[in-house]
């Protein structure tokens, strides 16, 4: 402690040799932050389905639809409370590119079954009462700019032809990790339009005893085996994990890219230090002429390095914080995209060790440095 | 007059660790911005290739994707007596109307997988150009055979040929593979759209494809098809459509290339500025006597500006390489158009190398600026700069060498005495005999480097003493 200012001095010796590094330890939190970030955020929309609702789909594709015959089998299948459905209905508003996610839903069931979506109840009561009406998210009726009793158009891709929907309630996500982009509409508009062609693209049952969820499965899937439509039913967690591993390898590319931003950043801090030390050795051999040891000098050398990151890290990882917000926009693909504390605490402990890497070759230079060659250079 | 290059290679290689250790740092930088770029480019190549400049694609009129169009029998048998559909040597259209269905099934390594299976005329093959049969044979007519891609056979289990697979409740014979260009088609499952179709989604298709007799004709035979009254359809450019079921996530994935590496490269960037202020500073006599010769202040940014562009070319060209590896190799995502997975390679094109290089260029530029600026501005008069004056002259002074023999050898209209004059030292002479001084050749032991006044005290001598 008592070498304090000896190690702020060295600091401060090029001040803008200090902050171009600190600088680019700070770019490169910055970077690792958001990075992992992405995927603690996919990770997290892995595990947001319950375990206590199980999905039951055509066994052929997620896009083949299920008679709605079905519902009273499953009601009646012991240790089933409470049965809904749902269709997707991939239509468009204004521009393609502009994607968010429909969904025709059995209105009475499905949202007593999702105490995730909270909706006020004279919404939902509004909602029950019109055919057309629909539920918009919070982070939708912003992007679009939309205002409760608007009625909107949407365009069928799946179901052609122009949709109006009219919004009549707007609900709030309980978890940030949920989406606020989705739109839920009755199932019944969608039935009436397509000429009741249309059946539930897929079920969403409720259980007693959410331990007994594999068994449940196993029996459904049994009692549709031999029927036209077989079936295929997981939990909703296992459901929507399925749809996080469609987007391919994210994570692997995402370390990929994080192991070449640390090693980047650690070649340039390295550098930067040794420059340091090259331009003190006369010092380093006149300290170590007055006694200084050698863990002294490489406590040091050690600390101004890791001073230097560790700054570095932390302005980075701060500026991550306020990047990664619910107004970024990611967070329309990306539902919940924030910095966790686990992700804040790996950028510290990296920043540090950055600091005590590029630290070591100078301070292992300083140890084995002979007193009389740095001399004899000096002069 | 310019600096020779010779002069910042040298300068380069009396420091290797602090000029491989930045290079190293680009190099990192230009093989993430290379591979990203790679990646959305074998996305790109894995659509687009998926469709054929001459082949018209037609879908119901709103149909922005295959899984949405449906097409009647009656639809399709009145495309297929359209004039404009091109027919084979034997006289037969060459059109195929084809089912698109997407099914799940369990991959090698375990979970589901949704794949295209893809319902096709006998003449499809003939139809798409880059399709070709690498291992087996194609299915027979009104068998319950199957053909599988390439890319495919590799993923999921029970597609070798003469295995089969259980889908839609019947068993079907894997009796070839096919490959198509490393495009998406090579993650599909074909077979005859006639067998898939009661098996699926009943007695419709949901596109087809056609050759066009004339493909510049193309405008024409779509505003033939759109307002033809017994038809209800869009017609597209197949290699347009699969472009633009391409298009979001091909955007998505180069605005991350970009932005990924942009972040990287102002850290990367930072590095270089420190390395090369460090450079500046270190010689900071060699700048005197470079300034000293005659040399501009601008000669001297720009040769600390290539230096720096030196470094950052080494660097793209270690990350090319480093990159290099990764052609080829096969990863998947899904085409969010149809929720199928679809396989590619990450492409690397000889184009993305050179864009690497342009970024490595760049960042070099950016990096060598400040300090290269920093070295031109430094005066002659400088007191690093007057110590080098004063060495310059020190051991010369007892054997002077005579100005006439000197002015032989130098242009007699340059007069660089004025230029730097005021300062007392006989800098004329030394400036001849610079011109003549022939270190820069590469004659000399000792680079340029640090050795210069080196090199300059012993040609003096050297002349001094012939003399």
């Amino acid at each position: 402690m008592k070498f304090a200012r000896l190690v702020w001095a060295n600091i401060f010796r090029n001040k803008r040799r200090t902050f171009l590094t600190a600088a680019s330890v700070a770019v490169a939190m910055f970077l690792f932050a958001s990075l992992r970030s992405i995927i603690t955020t996919l990770e997290a929309s892995a595990e947001l389905g319950s375990e206590a609702r199980l999905v039951t789909r055509n066994a052929i594709g997620i896009t083949f639809p299920l008679p709605e015959a079905y519902t009273s089998r499953l009601k009646s299948t012991s240790g089933i409370r409470n049965v809904s459905w749902a269709n997707w209905f991939g239509g468009v508003y204004q521009d393609p590119q502009d994607f968010f996610a429909q969904f025709a839903v059995h209105g009475e069931s499905y949202f007593a079954m999702y105490p995730e979506i909270r909706i006020p109840d004279d919404q939902l009561d509004l909602f029950l009462r019109e055919r057309t009406a629909a539920i918009v998210g919070t982070g939708l009726m912003e992007r679009f700019g939309w205002s409760l009793d608007q009625t909107v158009t949407l365009q069928g891709t799946i179901f052609p032809g122009d949709w109006e929907f009219t919004i009549r309630g707007v609900y709030t996500p309980d978890n940030p990790s949920f989406s606020d982009q989705t739109m839920y509409f009755r199932y019944d508009y969608l039935f009436e339009r397509t000429n009741r062609q249309v059946t539930p693209g897929w079920f969403i049952l409720q259980l007693e005893d959410p331990t007994a969820a594999a068994n449940i499965s196993t029996t459904i899937d049994a009692l549709f085996e031999n029927s036209t439509a077989p079936t295929a039913t997981e939990t909703e967690r296992a459901f929507q994990a399925g749809f996080v591993t469609m987007w391919g390898n994210v994570a692997g590319l995402v370390r990929a890219i994080g192991t070449a931003v640390f090693f980047a950043i650690l070649l340039v801090a390295a550098n930067t230090m040794m420059m340091a030390a090259r331009e003190r050795i006369n010092e380093v051999a006149v300290m170590k002429t007055l006694g200084f040891q050698n863990r002294t000098l490489a406590t040091l050398v050690l600390s101004e390095a890791t001073i230097i990151t560790g700054v570095g890290g932390l302005i980075g990882l701060l500026l991550a914080k306020g990047f990664i917000n619910p107004a970024n926009p990611v967070n329309v693909m990306l539902p919940g995209f924030i910095l966790t504390t686990g992700t804040f605490v790996a950028g510290v402990g990296i920043s540090i060790a950055l600091g005590l890497v590029s630290g070591a070759v100078p301070a292992w230079q300083s140890a084995r440095l002979s007193v009389v060659q740095a001399l004899r250079r000096v002069a | 007059m310019k600096i020779p290059l010779i002069y910042n290679l040298r300068s380069l290689r009396q420091r290797p660790i602090s000029t491989l250790t930045t290079a190293i740092g680009m190099a990192l930088v230009v093989a993430v911005f290379v591979a990203m770029m790679a990646l959305s480019n074998g996305f790109r190549a894995a659509l687009v290739g998926t469709g054929a400049e001459e082949n018209a694609f037609i879908v119901r009129k709103g149909a922005n994707d295959e899984m949405s169009s449906g097409l009647s029998r009656q639809t399709v048998s009145t495309i297929s007596s359209l004039p404009f559909v091109a027919k084979d040597d034997e006289g037969r259209p060459l059109i195929s109307p084809e089912t698109f269905v997407v099914i799940s099934l369990q991959r090698i390594n375990g979970g589901m997988g949704n794949v295209v299976v893809r319902g096709v005329s006998p003449q499809a093959i003939k139809v798409r150009r880059g399709v070709e049969i690498i291992e087996g044979k194609m299915f027979r007519i009104g068998a319950r055979e199957i053909i599988v891609g390439k890319t495919l056979a590799q993923t999921f289990p029970n597609t070798a040929v003469g295995e089969q697979i259980t889908f839609g409740g019947q068993p079907w014979t894997v009796v070839g593979h096919f490959s198509a260009n490393g495009s998406a088609f090579e993650s599909e499952i074909w077979g005859e759209n006639e067998q898939f179709m009661p098996v699926f989604r009943g007695e419709v298709f949901q596109s087809v494809t056609f050759r066009m007799s004339d493909p510049s004709a193309f405008a024409g035979i779509a505003e033939t098809l759109e307002n033809d009254p017994r038809l209800f359809v869009d017609a597209h450019r197949e290699v347009e459509f699969y472009e633009n079921q391409s298009a979001q996530l091909g955007t998505i994935l180069n605005f991350v290339a970009v932005f990924i590496a942009s972040i990287m490269a102002v850290g990367a960037v930072f590095g270089a500025i420190n390395t090369m202020y460090a450079a500046v500073a270190s010689r900071a006599p060699e700048i005197g006597v470079l300034l000293t010769l005659g040399f501009k202040p601008r000669n001297v940014l720009s040769s600390f500006m290539v230096e720096a562009l030196v470094i950052a070319l080494i660097g793209g060209l270690i990350g090319c390489l480093i990159v290099l590896p990764i052609n080829g190799l096969v990863t998947s995502t899904t085409n969010w158009s149809s929720f199928s997975e679809i396989a590619f390679a990450f492409r690397v094109t000889p184009r993305l190398l050179m864009y690497g290089l342009v970024f490595a260029a760049g960042m070099g530029l950016v990096g060598g600026f400040f300090p290269a600026w920093k070295a031109a501005r430094q005066h002659v008069g400088d007191h690093k700069t007057r110590r080098v004056n004063s060495l310059l002259e020190l051991p010369l002074n007892p054997r002077k060498p005579r100005k006439d023999s000197a002015a032989e050898s130098t242009e007699p209209s340059d007069s660089p005495q004025k230029e730097i004059g005021g300062h007392g030292f006989r800098s004329v002479s030394y400036i001849s005999y610079f011109r003549g001084f022939r270190g820069f050749s590469g004659k000399q032991k000792h680079g340029m480097g640090t050795n210069l006044l080196a090199d300059l005290q012993r040609s003096l001598h050297s002349k001094a003493s012939k003399r």
